[in-house]
């Protein structure tokens, strides 16, 4: 083992970026782990009852339930395939109506007051709409966790693709380029940044309007359990859904974000 | 008396807002001859980047027209003259900014012009290696462009500009975002590419002692709206024609103070007109 002395500056270094990283994942570890026994321990001495609150023991012994009658895998599965259905096609139906609005100036400018009236409208006071429209089923969650997300993703989209360098577009031209040449030659590949942080934040939009749609109109999934479990006081059912569906968002977060990692990488 | 290759005739351009309308060129007329090497210089804000894509049909005068003959052209079938626009590849356009695209390597940023042509045959993509190693870049030709020299990056636009074998080179500025020394090295390369080849080109400038040194014949422009001010023929007495030696050529300081009397009395004529920039 080399002494402080015998290290080079650039070790030095090395080695304090790794100790601080130690001492985040030790402390982010410490945090849950506080956290979790604070819970179980304030349930057992009776601080808190456990039949409001749940605790840690009792949501693994839910899971564990859950996972044996096979629930945990049809709820989970309806939710997940609920959102990324929703998240795809937010994504197909804002990439082409930004590319239209990029497209069409004139177009743009009509509908943009529109645009920015449904963005800005709560979604969830589409959803009983939906219900009446659609019934109760998989397309009404769907169409949920679209109308939550799509707005939103196609102003940004165009907005990315608006804020391309114009010059960059001049240059297309003087090569003798028309407009379809400058979208998927410079304005598509140049956005490629601004439609991976947009899918980051459509995931997690989708997810919200999904688990609405479910709390309104499902049968299944873990929205449904969250709803159903609080309207016959199964507190554990909540929380262990709730954990679940941390750990879904994660997942998918995770999942976009590797996307993102591959694409600078091969940048 | 030879036909010129490109000639404007009483070309006239406004811009326009709301707030009004901005005369930028006014009755311009010029000619320029195949294989010539022009420089336009100006009060900056004159309109030259306007002249520019208007030589280069990405706008249409208000008024005017510019001409191209194909006297002497190696294409028989194309000596007639017509509007920029059918000729269009052929004018070669130079930015004052490389404009490489980062998410593409340099040997695909040089293949664009080709690719939007639809003209990547086996026979062009052996040119475009033929060029990369002709500039020193082959070596570099799957890099991403950040990962090169500014001067390094403008000669790889220079490329993508050349590939298309246009006849005319119309230059903007290009030199103008690298830092001095490597301007003067990359504004020497390029001229020397220009000259051997044998393109028309016509640069604009900002840099008086590059025009100078780079030019054959000066064009200057008057301030806004922009009408030619004086055409200056540019002769150096040189040991040897490169772009660096000629700034020691006798004559060079007097073509500056000449160009810098020209300049100076735009700058100081309608001083109303100052704030309009």
């Amino acid at each position: 083992m080399k002494t402080t002395d015998s290290l080079s500056f650039q070790e030095q270094y090395e080695r304090a970026c790794l100790r601080r990283r130690r001492m985040i994942i030790f402390a982010r570890t410490l945090l849950l782990v506080f956290f979790l026994l604070l819970w179980e321990g304030s349930t057992r001495l009776g601080y808190v009852d456990s039949f409001f609150f749940s605790s840690p023991s009792q949501v693994i012994l839910c899971f564990a339930g859950m996972v044996k009658d096979l629930s945990f895998f049809t709820n989970t599965g309806i939710t997940l395939l609920e959102t990324i259905a929703s998240f795809l096609l937010v994504l197909v139906i804002s990439m082409v109506s930004a590319t239209f609005l990029w497209c069409s100036r004139k177009c743009s400018e009509i509908l943009e007051p529109y645009l920015v009236v449904l963005n800005s409208l709560p979604k969830s006071a589409l959803a009983p709409l939906f219900i009446v429209w659609l019934g109760t089923g998989i397309n009404t969650i769907i169409v949920a966790g679209i109308s939550v997300a799509v707005f939103g993703s196609v102003i940004n989209l165009y907005t990315g693709f608006r804020q391309v360098d114009e010059e960059k577009i001049k240059l297309i031209y003087t090569l003798g380029g028309n407009k379809r040449d400058a979208f998927f030659k410079v304005v598509l590949p140049g956005s490629v940044p601004t439609i991976l942080s947009n899918m980051k934040v459509n995931i997690g939009l989708a997810l919200v309007g999904v688990i609405i749609g479910e709390f309104l109109a499902a049968r299944r999934g873990l929205g449904y359990l969250i709803i159903y479990g609080s309207q016959v006081f199964k507190l554990n059912m909540v929380i262990t859904s709730i954990i679940i569906l941390c750990v879904i968002a994660m997942g998918l977060y995770e999942g976009i974000q590797m996307l993102e990692r591959c694409y600078q990488k091969k940048l | 008396m030879e036909q010129p290759l490109l000639e404007l005739k009483d070309i006239c351009y406004s811009y326009h807002s709301l707030e009004g309308e901005t005369a930028a060129l006014s009755h311009i007329s010029f000619q320029i001859q195949k294989g010539e090497f022009t420089a336009i210089v100006g009060p900056s804000g004159c309109g030259k980047s306007t002249l520019l894509s208007i030589i280069a049909g990405l706008i249409a005068p208000e008024s005017g027209e510019i001409v191209f003959h194909a006297g002497g052209m190696p294409d028989a079938e194309q000596a007639q003259s017509c509007t920029p626009a059918p000729f269009f590849p052929r004018i070669g356009y130079m930015l004052q900014h490389d404009h490489l695209f980062e998410w593409r390597t340099i040997y695909q940023n040089v293949i664009l012009g080709l690719e939007i042509n639809h003209m990547l045959t086996p026979e062009r993509k052996e040119r475009v290696m033929q060029l990369l190693k002709d500039y020193d870049l082959y070596k570099f030709r799957d890099k991403k462009p950040g990962e090169l020299s500014g001067g390094m990056k403008q000669r790889a636009a220079l490329i993508r500009t050349l590939v298309l074998e246009p006849e005319i080179l119309l230059l903007d500025e290009p030199f103008s975002a690298l830092d001095y020394q490597t301007r003067l090295s990359v504004s020497s390369d390029i001229c020397s590419i220009i000259r051997s080849t044998g393109k028309t080109a016509l640069l604009i400038t900002h840099d008086l002692s590059e025009a100078i040194s780079l030019a054959g014949r000066i064009l200057v422009l008057s301030r806004r709206p922009a009408t030619v001010k004086c055409d200056i023929p540019v002769r150096l007495t040189l040991p040897e024609n490169s772009p660096l030696a000629s700034r020691n050529a006798p004559e060079f300081k007097d073509y500056f103070n000449l160009l810098w009397k020209e300049i100076s009395d735009e700058n100081h004529r309608q001083p109303e007109f100052s704030g309009t920039i």
